[in-house]
This record gives structure tokens, C-alpha cells and sequence, in this order.
């Protein structure tokens, strides 16, 4: 008897708090993939200066090393998550929150960041700058 | 009809009704240790007051307060600027969080070097660590609400610490989150942390609490011995005393919020760069400045990583000392629970300064 009022008991608690736990649990929203955007204009950017671009729901640093050669990255920090800058002074990448700082290949040169910063191809095409997901 | 007679009846009516002779009773047997260290009982009251202070200043803020990324910063701007003694309401709260998180910790230190954790008060030390926790979980959560770059920054470490643990990290960091990145859903559920789910839990906790002390009575440290300290009525000694220390804790929260009023900073756009010089609140400091130190790979193992898990077994081990603190005799280990006390404050006190000036 002990034992059927206890099962009883146990199985209509699990019965209530399933639910509970299943509706806390955020669903999926899917996400438009993002493989490509327009970043600016060429003359918006000096050389040796940066800017952020929004590639899809998340920053992307675009870089103008010199005249010529361009960089972009995921701005989102190996480490944890925060989001990383360009340093004009140091011609490095560096990320505030614990000071973790990225080479312009994106490769962790100092600090706690795991591993390097996901870099996308940037392409000119006339005036327009477009940075795009490597496949 | 005389005052007496009608004073004596409305008494009689209200003694049928609650019983308040058994309160009576309890309240005139109480009694308090008096010794040499007795200043530290009056912090676990301080921090009770604290936490009054929280509610009734957070259930003004939720009359104007708007729980959504385009209205948050903008709503508590306007609680700031607009209603009458919104600043000094909002900065009362914010200050007292900081006090009440403070004296939490010297009410748990003190614990710890009066050895007040000892047989048979061991539910009283863990249910005031889960107290202490859902403090902080206070603090992390209200931290975020409003919507200003630091705290959108800290909360973002803050959800991918918990994402970084093995196996259940994943879905942790979407539970707090309420999804993959901090938005408009990790505020809505951070509100709703703040306002309903921790002051629910802590409440019935602080019961819980209360209830223990109430049972076992103030501890005397075991150098002097339960027969060896003089002893002073609860009521009305102690507790006129203790309300002394809340009209000074008032005074100090009046102080800093007039004279430093809390700031509001700039408002948060997850597509700008973390600022220069961001670090959490003071009392997530330590962890801070611990993983700024790690390297990004310890023995194979990402830094990161190897630090939540030194985080972890360090808070298991404090958690659990009641049970260490005791040798096989069933003795109280006095100077290795003092000196291991001194070493954590030193660790917690020397990082936290660390943390904020480098």
C-alpha cells in the first residue's frame, strides 16, 4: 500500500514538473543563414582603421590593414563569448574583456582566448565591400 | 468604557485568536551570548535588513521599470530624471544590493572564524550558502536589467561561463539565455528571476534560516564554551541594539546614495565592441581576474575550463567544511579552519583589488 501511495505520489510529482522543465527550455528559433553582406563603402575606411558590420544576428570586424589588403573576422572572442576591437595602436585585435589579443590572421598571440577568430573572405567589387562565409 | 478595561479586552481577543503568549514566552527566554567577538552576530541582521531594503526599493522601481531591450535603459533613465527621488530610489537599491552582498560575506567569514558551522548547526551554514549563492544570482540578474553596455557584456561572460561546463553547459547557457545569444528573451527571463523565481526561493530559504538560529540559538565560539560567556535578553537588549545597526546601515546607504549616485552608463548595442576597462560587479571580481591569469591551454585543457572546474571544486570544498573541519575525535580543527578562512579572504580580498585596478 506504501508503496502504490508513494509510486503514485513520485509519478504525479514527475507529471507535474516535466512539463515545468520542457517549458523552460527556450525553443529553436532558426536562424536566417547569413552567408554574405555588404560591408560599406572602400572611401569609408583609412588604412590602419576598422569597423564593425552586422553578419546576420551577430558583429563582424572588417580591418583595413593598408591600401590594399583587407581583413574580417567573427568579432565574437574565442574566450568568452565578448566582442573584440581593433587596436589602432598595437595593429593587433584585441578583446576588453580579459584581455585576450588576436593577430590580423585572426591567431591568438596573447591572453586566455582557446582559439583563433573565424575569418571571412572580403571582396571588393568596384566600391563596395563584401564580406562572405568561407565555405 | 476605560482605556484599561478596553486595552485588556482588545488583548484578551487578539490572545484567543494568535496565541501571542507562546511568542512572549519565547521572547523573554532568549538570550544572546555576550563575549569578546559578540559584534559579529549583528551582520546575519544587518543583511536581513539589507535585503528588507531590496524588496520594498525594487517593488517601487517595477512601477515604471520595462522589462524589453528598446525600453529598458530608456525606463530606468526616466525613473532617474523624471520621477520624483527615482535617483535615490533606484541608487538605494543598487547600494544595498552591494551592502547586502557585502555583510553577507562578513556574516560568512564570521561564521567561519567563530566555528559557529559546528554539530548541530551544519543545515544553518548550507542553508546561508544557498542564501549567499541566491544573492549573487541576485546580483548577476539584476545586474542586466538596465540594458547598459557593462551589463550586457558581463552577462554575456557571465551565460558563456555556464554554457563552458562539460555536458550540461549547452543547455544551461540557453536556459539563462532564453536562446542563443543575450537579447530581448534574457532580459524578459532575467526579470523574471529577479523579481519572482529568487525572492521566492530566497524567502522560503530565509524561513528555513531563521528558523534554524531560532532552534539552535547564537553559537558561542568553542574557546569560551556555551557555559563560559554571560548572557543578554534577546529582548529588548539585543534587538535595540541590532535596530542601532540598521539606523547605521541606513545612514551609510543614505550617505553613498545621495553622494555617489549610481550610474546608468551608456546604453547596449551588441553590435559595438566590449569597452575598454569592463570588469563585473566587485564580488565576481576574483573569478574574474582568476581567468583573465589562466592560460588558454593547461595541460591539454582549455584554460577556461580548468578554471569553472578549479571554481567549482574550491565552493564544493567550502560548501562541505562543516564536515572537514572535524577530526576523527570529533574535535574542531580551529587553526586549520582559521588559517584556511585567513587564505580565502586574503585570495578573494588581494584578486578582487587586482581585478579592479589592473
Amino acid at each position: 500500500m506504501n508503496w502504490l501511495l508513494g509510486g503514485g505520489f513520485t509519478g504525479s510529482v514527475l507529471s507535474f514538473l516535466y512539463p515545468v522543465l520542457r517549458f523552460v527550455n527556450p525553443p529553436a528559433v532558426p536562424e536566417a543563414s547569413v552567408n554574405e553582406v555588404n560591408a560599406g563603402k572602400v572611401a569609408e575606411l583609412k588604412p590602419n582603421s576598422a569597423k564593425m558590420v552586422k553578419f546576420g544576428a551577430r558583429p563582424a570586424l572588417l580591418i583595413r590593414v593598408n591600401e590594399t589588403e583587407w581583413r574580417a573576422f567573427s568579432a565574437i572572442c574565442t574566450h568568452l563569448n565578448c566582442t573584440v576591437q581593433f587596436h589602432e595602436a598595437k595593429h593587433q585585435i584585441w578583446c576588453a574583456c580579459h584581455n585576450g589579443l588576436y593577430d590580423l590572421n585572426g591567431q591568438v598571440v596573447s591572453g586566455p582566448p582557446p582559439k583563433p577568430l573565424e575569418e571571412f573572405a572580403v571582396h571588393i567589387r568596384g566600391e563596395e565591400i563584401v564580406i562572405a562565409r568561407r565555405a | 468604557m476605560p482605556a484599561a478595561e478596553t486595552k485588556t479586552r482588545v488583548a484578551n481577543w487578539l490572545e484567543e485568536r494568535l496565541g501571542l503568549a507562546a511568542v512572549r514566552e519565547l521572547m523573554a527566554h532568549k538570550t544572546v551570548p555576550v563575549h569578546s567577538s559578540s559584534l559579529w552576530y549583528y551582520f546575519g541582521g544587518i543583511t536581513l535588513f539589507l535585503f528588507g531594503i531590496q524588496v520594498a526599493t525594487g517593488m517601487l522601481l517595477m512601477l515604471y521599470y520595462r522589462a524589453t531591450t528598446t525600453e529598458a535603459y530608456e525606463s530606468v533613465q526616466f525613473i532617474m530624471t523624471r520621477v520624483e527621488f527615482g535617483w535615490l530610489i533606484r541608487s538605494i537599491h543598487s547600494w544595498a544590493a552591494n551592502l547586502m552582498i557585502f555583510t553577507a560575506f562578513v556574516h560568512m567569514f564570521s561564521v567561519v572564524f567563530l566555528h559557529s558551522y559546528r554539530r548541530p548547526r551544519e543545515m544553518t551554514w548550507w542553508s546561508g550558502i544557498v542564501l549567499l549563492g541566491l544573492a549573487m544570482a541576485f546580483g548577476f540578474s539584476g545586474y542586466l536589467l538596465p540594458w547598459n553596455k557593462v551589463s550586457y557584456f558581463a552577462t554575456k561572460v557571465g551565460a558563456d561561463v555556464a554554457s563552458s561546463i562539460p555536458w550540461m553547459g549547452q543547455a544551461l547557457g540557453r536556459f539563462l539565455r532564453g536562446g542563443e545569444d543575450v537579447a530581448g528573451a534574457t532580459l524578459t527571463r532575467f526579470f523574471a528571476f529577479h523579481v519572482v523565481i529568487l525572492p521566492a526561493t530566497t524567502i522560503f530559504l530565509l524561513l528555513f534560516h531563521l528558523v534554524l538560529v531560532q532552534k539552535h540559538g547564537m553559537s558561542t565560539p568553542p574557546w569560551i564554551g556555551v557555559n563560559g560567556a554571560r548572557q543578554m535578553p534577546f529582548f529588548p537588549n539585543f534587538f535595540l541594539r541590532e535596530l542601532m545597526a540598521w539606523y547605521g546601515a541606513l545612514a551609510l546607504l543614505g550617505v553613498l546614495a545621495a553622494l555617489v549616485p549610481w550610474e546608468l552608463g551608456e546604453k547596449a548595442d551588441p553590435f559595438a565592441p566590449a569597452p575598454a576597462g569592463i570588469r563585473p560587479e566587485w564580488y565576481f571580481l576574483a573569478e574574474f581576474y582568476t581567468l583573465k591569469l589562466i592560460p588558454n591551454h593547461v595541460l591539454g585543457i582549455e584554460g577556461e575550463l580548468m578554471g569553472i572546474f578549479g571554481f567549482a571544486l574550491l565552493a564544493l570544498w567550502w560548501v562541505l567544511l562543516p564536515l572537514w573541519a572535524v577530526n576523527r575525535n570529533g574535535m574542531i580543527r580551529v587553526r586549520l579552519v582559521t588559517g584556511i578562512g585567513v587564505l580565502l579572504m586574503a585570495y578573494l580580498i588581494t584578486f578582487s583589488l587586482l581585478g579592479y585596478f589592473l
